[in-house]
């Protein structure tokens, strides 16, 4: 429903000389959304993500946020949004405080102190407040980038590559408080990142590019059926080919080399897969379920290489 | 938001690096005429000791203020390119400008109060300068009648006559300044390195420069409309009579450049990507 979407991109297309960056690229973000953006590198996430923002021109195109045409006589609409794009790079000279404060009374909307305290509570950079930026962590600046961006309450954060530059644990901690952003808060988030899993984790709707151009979009539920999740079965030696290829599972079978068996299927079918190979003698050492949307990312970006 | 300009700016400990440079500057010419300033007098007098007899307090504070502005007169320009050079590269390239345009902010209003912020810090600086050079100059020397001596002249301005003429000379002088900043601006939205446009500014102003100084004619024609032949306008407060007709026209040619130069920055703003 229209009235829901937060912001749209229709048509956008965007060139750098003779290199097309994004090409009549369309999407809608609705209310409530934690939506994937995903693509590679130089696929034009981040091109797409400036122009929303209106950081970047669009050649053509354009967005539209809350409805309203977005552009340099409309950026009063930028209150609705806030946004983290690529590294958070912040005044270093200045506290965590300061930075907070000073962007705080740019975001065009009265913003009290209490305000501030209660996102750096969120972000958990409480008690750092006062510490000037040139000392803290790459995740604390991540963080800070993120309390920067909320603390006007805005309808939708972008966030570009949010987990870029951290540690495993800093990954973890920086999906927990995105799920939080979501679920706790309402935001609706735009998301891009490297991380497959991650976005797989937390998203609800997705978009994949490839050289600019929309390849898929839609409910991650739907794009990753469970119906296409990749079952890595480790075996001992034993040649079970034959036997597969005329049982209930040859559809399912899509590699079998070496002692590895390769099915695309609903994880609910392990048990009874695992049951038929011990009932045919073989030796089960491993079953893996990777969904996958590195898989699905993977197939779909390669099959559109493969046609360019 | 130009409070949070000056803010930033006032923050960062390069910017006191400029006003310990006027000090230094100041300090190492007072001191040396405290040392050397009767030679240095006589030197300067030779020429009209033959004609006239000089006799007074001709090493005042009034005269070493004068020495130290003339010193001073490619070093100031570059002082206050140092910020206003980096108020929109030096965003840039620490990468806030990304997050700083993410706001709902007009470029427009952006460029203006970035433009007016390096503008009170040229203030701020030009005040410092009148400060160190005029009042301590006073304060050690003495007041006393200024001898302003020329190519082919020198005019005697007495003593109760100057203080004026300085205040004027460092209001026309905060014009100029006004106006590289401007130039500094303009530069700087190109860039997203300080160090370029910082030396930029320095490159124009050095090679008008040379335009205005050299007596050639075909530089004669073009370097009237050249606004670092209007910087120098300040000198005219030292004549008698002061050149009225003259300095306004400097400023006002001085005024129409600071005009151009945030104007084209801002048209070129509102347009730019921004992909730092």
């Amino acid at each position: 429903m229209a009235a829901d979407i937060i912001i749209e991109a229709k048509n956008l297309s965007k060139s750098f000389g003779k290199f097309k960056a994004v090409e009549d690229l369309s999407f809608a973000i609705n209310h409530g959304d934690v939506y994937g953006f995903l693509g590679q590198n130089g696929a034009g996430k981040s091109t797409t993500m400036r122009m929303l923002l209106g950081l970047i021109f669009p050649d053509k195109g354009s967005v539209y946020i809350k409805g309203e045409k977005f552009g340099n006589g409309s950026r009063h609409l930028l209150k609705h949004v806030g946004a983290v794009i690529e590294r958070p790079d912040l005044y270093k000279y200045l506290s965590g405080w300061d930075n907070l404060r000073m962007f705080a009374q740019l975001s065009g909307v009265p913003i009290a102190t209490n305000r501030l305290h209660e996102v750096l509570e969120i972000v958990g950079l409480k008690g750092r407040e006062q510490d000037k930026v040139k000392g803290y962590s790459q995740g604390m600046k991540q963080r800070l980038g993120i309390a920067i961006a909320m603390v006007h309450n805005p309808d939708l954060l972008i966030l570009d590559e949010p987990t870029n530059g951290l540690d495993p644990q800093g990954i973890y901690e920086m999906r927990v408080l995105i799920q939080r952003l979501s679920k706790d808060f309402g935001k609706t988030i735009l998301i891009s990142s490297h991380l497959l899993y991650e976005i797989e984790q937390i998203a609800t709707r997705m978009i994949i590019i490839n050289r600019g151009k929309k390849i898929t979009e839609g409910d991650v539920t739907t794009l990753l059926s469970p119906d296409d999740t990749n079952i890595d079965v480790r075996i001992g030696a034993f040649d079970i080919t034959t036997s597969l290829k005329a049982s209930q599972w040859a559809s399912a079978l899509t590699n079998a080399v070496d002692g590895k068996l390769q099915f695309r299927m609903n994880p609910s079918n392990i048990p009874a897969l695992n049951k038929w190979l011990v009932a045919q003698g073989v030796d089960v050492y491993e079953i893996n379920a990777s969904h996958s949307l590195e898989a699905y990312f993977l197939s779909l970006t390669n099959e559109d290489n493969a046609k360019a | 938001m130009l409070r949070l300009e000056l803010y930033k700016i006032f923050k960062r400990p390069r910017t006191y690096i400029s006003f310990a440079i006027i000090t230094a500057f100041a300090l190492v010419i007072q001191l040396a005429l405290v040392a050397d300033g009767k030679n240095f007098i006589s030197f300067a007098l030779q020429g009209v000791n033959e004609q006239f007899d000089v006799k007074g307090n001709i090493l005042n504070g009034y005269l070493v203020t004068y020495i130290i502005l003339q010193s001073l007169l490619v070093q100031i320009p570059l002082l206050v390119a140092l910020v206003a050079g980096d108020v929109l590269a030096g965003e840039a390239n620490m990468g806030t400008m990304r997050l700083l345009l993410t706001k709902p902010v007009s470029r427009t209003r952006l460029v203006l109060v970035k433009y007016t912020a390096s503008v009170c810090y040229a203030l701020l600086l030009i005040t410092w300068l009148a400060v160190i050079a005029l009042a301590l100059s006073v304060s050690i020397f003495g007041a006393g009648d200024l001898i302003n001596l020329k190519s082919d002249s020198f005019v005697i301005i007495l003593k109760d006559d100057v203080l004026w003429r300085y205040l004027a000379a460092f209001g026309f002088a905060a014009l100029a300044m006004s106006t590289v900043s401007a130039l500094a601006l303009f530069l700087s939205s190109f860039a997203d390195n300080a160090i370029g446009p910082i030396m930029g500014t320095m490159g124009v102003i050095v090679v008008l420069m040379i335009f205005t100084t050299l007596d050639l004619p075909i530089f004669n024609t073009i370097s009237r409309y050249l606004f670092t032949t209007h910087m120098i306008g300040w000198k005219g407060f030292f004549d008698d009579p002061v050149p009225y007709a003259a300095i306004t026209r400097s400023a006002i040619i001085l005024a129409i450049y600071t005009v151009l130069f945030v104007g084209a920055t801002i048209w070129w703003f509102n347009k730019k990507d921004i992909q730092s």
